[in-house]
């Protein structure tokens, strides 16, 4: 208890500092239920027309196609992230590859490299290869420049599995294989569950990639159609509209941290516990 | 199942760890491979289970040659040191792994069989519900022992067993450990650098040092008769004393501090002027013998039972004994107490016992 004690000023400081944040994030809801006279902070009255876009189309485009396009792109990138990531960080932590150390520089490099300075050579080879314009090729490039984090991250999970419990499972009789899916996977479940909420994170916000190798309308993700809100030709931005379109798009991001946020600590911890 | 190591030769980037060993350890004998830290004893124990490949030499088992095996095929158990429970399974499926990935695989009512049956042998079958974050150190260590057995293994490896629990819980579980080995009558290899658990333990004790075997023998014979230096100073305690000095004239040893001793009877013949060395053990010093020191009692260590007192009985010479509980003698004494100089073991200048 009085440890509670201890951390009440800390609390205090805390919320004065991110009292700001706080204003904003309630204007910005508040904003897209409301309308209030030009030049006034308070709104005078309550309206849901705001919303509209979510059945009226020609008032911010195809919101659920995006919507649709973005899942897509997030969930693909947890199909192609968690999995490579699991075994090319079990293969890194503990296999005897020839090149691990290359491999193991390569990764950090990649990871910290900043994949915009890629852009266009992305775009030459996905051209080439057919894939511009595709779904296809921004889940793949995105995938890609993800695998670095996904595969460190992993990593380190793996590493804090005691490399007795992996003898003691060789020597009860199982192969490698059984040991990795029945004994080593189990272990690193905190790791898998938040590489899996980051990665699908990560795609459904993602906005450069989607923009650049696959402008076609087909292909509009959130992000796009968002920004297409206030960068349109046309003078007169509906702002209560592009706030309501954002917070649409920012619902999934607020449920996930909701239910995962406990876990998600885990992947800075490092821990297993749980 | 007898097992032999023959020439056995391990090596870490090239540098031979352990080079040309030889052991056999007979069935259903449980022998201690001991040691002090670093001379090679796991690196032994994980060869034998096929963790690490032997880089020279041959394992069998039962007369079989083992050596080109997998750990999978070799059908050893082993309890290693921190127990390595899996610590999302329940002791029940701990011990139950093993027979999972058995093929082809037991039924569902064999392998509860199996597992009841061991549980009872060890006495966890109380625990079978729990995770091993719920247990105690000396129940965890149990569950491995039991996990270890429970596909009955030709041969049976502990690495250090007792390191990690308390003095009470290891006294306990070093009996517990023995009458489990007595009631299965597996062959056994215990590894550890305490020499009280090898000599309490087990049938034989194989003494290592720097990846070689020294000496191989009953803890009782180990400790009367060692082959070398080494051993002598490595058994006992509180430890055997060495004392430097050359032989003297009429079977008499002196140091160059002033002491001087007689020699054990068989060596009453040496020639004088041989650089040798004496152990005197604490129990061989103030109970009776030929032979007799007088010095100053330096220091007095009380352990209920019995005493331990430091005599100094020439300058930087201090002699160690060990007497029943006695009132009589305190710091600063002078006392002359007896030498049994025949039960001294005499080494000459390159350790080996004469
Ligand atoms: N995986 C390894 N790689 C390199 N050297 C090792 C390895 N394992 C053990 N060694 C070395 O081999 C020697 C014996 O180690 P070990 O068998 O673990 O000793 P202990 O008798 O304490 O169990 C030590 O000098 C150790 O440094
Ligand atoms: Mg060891």
């Amino acid at each position: 208890m009085t440890r509670n004690f201890a951390l009440f000023p800390l609390m205090v400081v805390i919320t004065l500092i991110s009292l700001p944040l706080m204003v904003m994030y309630g204007f910005l809801i508040l904003d897209t239920v409301t309308d209030a006279p030009p030049g006034a902070l308070w709104p005078d009255e309550f309206t849901l027309r705001h919303w509209r876009f979510l059945w009226d189309m020609s008032a911010a485009g195809n919101v659920w196609k995006a919507t649709l396009n973005t899942a897509v792109l997030a969930l693909s990138m947890v199909a192609v992230v968690v999995p490579v990531s699991s075994l090319a960080g079990y293969a890194i932590a503990r296999l005897n590859l020839p090149y691990r150390r290359f491999f193991l520089g390569g990764i950090l490099v990649m990871h910290a490299f900043p994949a915009v300075t890629l852009l266009i050579g992305v775009f030459f080879v996905l051209k080439f290869a057919g894939l511009y314009n595709t779904m296809i090729g921004v889940i793949l490039v995105k995938g890609a420049l993800m695998l670095p984090f996904g595969i460190w991250i992993m990593k380190g999970f793996y590493d804090a599995v005691p490399w007795e419990i992996e003898m003691a499972g060789v020597q009860d009789g199982a192969s490698r294989l059984t040991v990795f899916r029945r004994l080593i996977l189990p272990q690193v479940k905190p790791g898998l569950v938040a590489l899996s909420v980051f990665a699908f994170l990560d795609g459904w916000g993602e906005y450069l990639l989607p923009r650049v190798l696959a402008p076609g309308s087909d292909m509009t993700v959130m992000s796009v159609l968002l920004n297409g809100l206030i960068a349109g030709d046309d003078i007169g931005y509906d702002f209560n509209l592009f706030k309501a379109v954002g917070v649409f798009y920012t619902l999934p991001v607020i449920a996930l941290f909701a239910i995962f946020q406990n876990r998600l600590m885990t992947i800075f911890g490092g821990g297993t516990k749980g | 199942m007898r097992l032999n190591l023959e020439n056995f030769t391990k090596c870490f980037d090239g540098t031979p760890v352990i080079e040309g060993l030889n052991l056999t350890v007979e069935d259903g004998e449980m022998l201690a491979l001991l040691g002090p830290s670093g001379c090679g004893k796991s690196t032994t124990l994980l060869s034998v289970c096929g963790i690490y490949r032997a880089d020279g030499g041959r394992i069998l088992f039962g007369g079989r040659d083992v050596s080109a095996l997998p750990s999978q095929r070799r059908n050893v158990g082993v309890v290693f040191q921190n127990y390595a429970l899996y610590p999302h399974l329940t002791v029940e499926e701990n011990i139950a792994f093993p027979l999972t990935v058995q093929k082809p695989r037991p039924s569902a009512a064999e392998i509860a069989r199996q597992v009841r049956e061991i549980a009872e042998l060890i006495h966890i079958d109380a625990l079978l519900g729990r995770r091993p974050a719920q247990l105690s150190g000396g129940q965890q260590q149990r569950v491995a022992l039991a996990r270890a057995l429970v596909r009955k293994p030709d041969v049976l490896l502990l690495d250090e067993p007792l390191a990690n629990l308390d003095a009470k819980l290891r006294l306990e579980m070093r009996s517990e450990i023995r009458r489990i080995q007595l009631e299965t009558g597996i062959t056994a290899i215990l590894v550890t650098h305490d020499q009280v658990e090898a000599m309490s333990m087990c049938d034989r004790v194989a003494i290592m040092d720097k990846g070689e075997i020294l000496q191989i023998d009953s803890p009782t014979q180990m400790y009367r008769s060692p082959a070398n230096r080494f051993v002598a100073g490595f058994l006992g305690n509180p430890p055997i004393t060495f004392l430097e000095g050359r032989t003297g004239p009429e079977g008499r040893f002196s140091m160059e501090a002033g002491l001087t001793l007689p020699l054990p009877s068989h060596l009453r013949g040496m020639p004088s002027g041989r650089p040798i060395a004496l152990g005197l053990r604490p129990e061989h010093f103030g109970h009776g013998g030929q032979g007799q020191a007088t010095g100053r009692v330096t220091f007095v260590e009380p352990q209920g039972r019995e005493m331990l007192f430091d005599v100094q009985a020439a300058p930087g010479v201090t002699l160690r004994s060990i007497q029943p509980t006695r009132d009589d003698v305190s710091i600063g004494d002078e006392v002359t107490w007896k030498v049994d100089a025949d039960r001294m073991l005499a080494f000459d200048a390159e350790g080996r016992r004469l």
